[in-house]
């Protein structure tokens, strides 16, 4: 069973959100995310600065199985990427929740986390996978 | 592997387990509307000694001339072992692997044929091939779109003195794309891009901007500026070169110090005849930083569990098969035969041999220009350091010179009005290796006789 802390939000396409005391938003991918794409080689971050809507396609994560789409989970500006990742995308196979975080957002409307999954609705969401 | 074809019975037998009455309601998904009805056009099957004949008289309308025209297409010496080699049984297909671990021999040919390409290209890395130097020049605009995430504009520069019909597969293939390509005028003193008309975009947002060396009409370019001043602006440089000539000229990967960030070309001089436009192969390599959005296949060497050296495909995961319709490119298949045939045409010349087959073609130009330009009515026009073609320019009709050196069974260049309205008369010509002394004294005394006539 993977991994899923109660503090965070999730969506459908299987990222979670936290939500910093400063109110910008943290983005990566679940445990069960980075389970199901195994090793992770390359992680190409969303351009710093770009303005992007809920569900558009930001951020690519390619691992030894499958190259796949990272999505923005609300509305908001892209104002901090990983660094870490560019030479160890690994990071996010060993810490999904923490360290190996993909993007910061300053998002549109603090709010609209609200309309994310909680944990126990991500939990049966994978479930019913 | 040999072929066997399915039989009736096997068909229906598979049919009937998968509960379907016939293959075409396994397309029934297939608008009816987009549907051929039938093919009348293709006429129905010829037996072998009828086949043979047809080609033979086919073949026999192509006569034996003697070629000076080049234009993206040469005319260069194949040591008959190239093809001897390559139609072996061990070598004899067109494919990458499908079971690609399971062909070692194939995917280490590719290996060395990159590496050459790397070599050659002074780039980074290199794919297994495209199709063609003109598709490979329009997929290098769509992975500058992708890999120039600081530029918006989708706005590629394209000189006028880039081979034209690749600029026109190149429009063809993007134009549904929200990419623009635009003309960039060319000097018309010297036939090089013109740096005013660049400097015209200084601190515009542009995409790429395409640099041909040698350019078209064999000119070779001011590549160093160029490429400083597109990096200077956030601008991507896409090479576009003839392999061949980088036996001797300065390497797209140290153009302005910085180097050009993708270099395609066709590998048409390295191995491949010129029979009648294909197949020849398209070459793309490019800068590291860039080789995730390099579309086609990559082979790597690596090493098993055991330390034993090995050779795989790499960097699938941005392929079709696997990113499906977010592939970097849709791209099926390379030309591995002429690939095959190149990797060796290149592995018995060598770098020596490459290098004086470059340098006997330009000296051949050169000779031929001196020639040419002594007869009457004749000029260079572009004088300018060249690779091995040249502009001359008649004072009669170009076309009418052209037919005449036809029946004397002389090909003496392509006629540049069609392509550059502005280039009345002009033709564009070209020496080989293959085009000795004794051949360009030949074409010389018949242009000489047949611009007598049309001077008359």
């Amino acid at each position: 069973m993977s991994e899923i802390p109660t503090d965070l939000r999730y969506t459908k396409s299987h990222e979670w959100v936290r939500l910093e005391e400063d109110g910008t938003v943290t983005v990566g991918i679940t445990d069960h995310a980075q389970e199901a794409l195994g090793d992770l080689v390359f992680v190409e971050p969303p351009e710093v600065g770009t303005d992007l809507a809920q569900g558009d396609a930001c951020c690519v994560v390619e691992s030894v199985k499958a190259a796949s789409d990272i999505y923005m989970p609300i509305n908001g500006e892209i104002v901090d990427t990983n660094p870490a990742l560019t030479d160890e995308p690994e990071i996010i196979n060993n810490s999904a929740y923490d360290d190996g975080w993909i993007f910061k957002i300053k998002p549109s409307d603090e709010d609209d986390i609200e309309q994310l999954m909680d944990a126990s609705s991500y939990e049966s969401e994978i479930e019913d996978e | 592997m040999p072929f066997i074809p399915h039989t009736d019975d096997e068909i229906d037998e598979m049919l009937s387990v998968i509960g379907i009455d016939s293959i075409e309601n396994l397309f029934d998904e297939i608008p009816v509307h987009l549907k051929i009805k039938g093919l009348e056009k293709v006429p129905t099957g010829l037996n072998e000694m009828s086949v043979n004949r047809l080609m033979q008289q086919r073949a026999a309308q192509d006569g034996q001339p003697l070629c000076f025209i080049g234009a993206g297409s040469y005319d260069h010496h194949i040591p008959a072992a190239v093809w001897q080699i390559t139609t072996r049984g061990e070598y004899y297909t067109a494919y990458t692997p499908y079971q690609p671990e399971a062909s070692q021999g194939t995917l280490q040919l590719t290996y060395e044929f990159q590496s050459m390409m790397t070599a050659l290209t002074g780039m980074d890395v290199s794919n297994a091939s495209l199709y063609d130097g003109a598709t490979a020049m329009a997929e290098a605009v769509l992975m500058a779109v992708r890999s120039n995430r600081k530029s918006k504009s989708r706005k590629i520069l394209v000189p006028r003195s880039v081979n034209p019909t690749y600029t026109h597969v190149t429009k063809t293939m993007v134009k549904h794309q929200n990419i623009e390509l635009v003309d960039i005028e060319i000097d018309s003193a010297t036939s090089k891009t013109s740096m005013d008309a660049l400097n015209a975009f200084s601190g515009d947002d542009i995409t790429a901007v395409v640099i041909s060396q040698p350019n078209f009409f064999g000119t070779l370019e001011d590549v160093d500026a160029i490429t400083t001043w597109a990096h200077e602006n956030n601008i991507l440089v896409i090479a576009v070169i003839n392999p061949l000539s980088l036996a001797v000229l300065k390497p797209p990967g140290i153009w302005g110090g910085t180097g050009a960030d993708i270099a395609v070309g066709d590998g048409q001089p390295l191995g491949a005849p010129m029979s009648s436009g294909g197949p020849y192969y398209g070459i793309m390599t490019c800068k590291k930083a860039f080789v995730r959005q390099m579309p086609g296949r990559i082979v790597g060497r690596t090493v098993d569990q055991e330390g034993r050296e090995g050779f795989v495909l790499t960097l699938q995961a941005r392929e079709q098969h696997i990113r499906r319709s977010k592939a970097t490119s849709n791209i099926c298949t390379n030309q591995g035969l002429v690939v095959t045939a190149s990797t060796i045409h290149m592995s018995l010349l060598g770098p020596e041999g490459l290098k004086q087959t470059a340098l006997s073609c330009h000296a051949n130009t050169q000779a031929l220009v001196e020639k040419l330009s002594a007869i009457d009515g004749v000029e260079v026009v572009f004088d300018q350091p060249r690779f091995h073609e040249a502009v001359i320019k008649v004072n009669t009709s170009a076309a009418d010179v052209l037919a005449r050196l036809a029946e004397k069974n002389i090909l003496g260049g392509l006629d540049l009005s069609e392509l550059y309205p502005e280039m009345k008369d002009c033709i564009l010509v070209c020496a080989t290796e293959l085009r000795i002394a004794e051949d360009i004294e030949t074409f010389a005394a018949a242009l000489s006789t047949v611009m007598a006539e049309a001077l008359k």
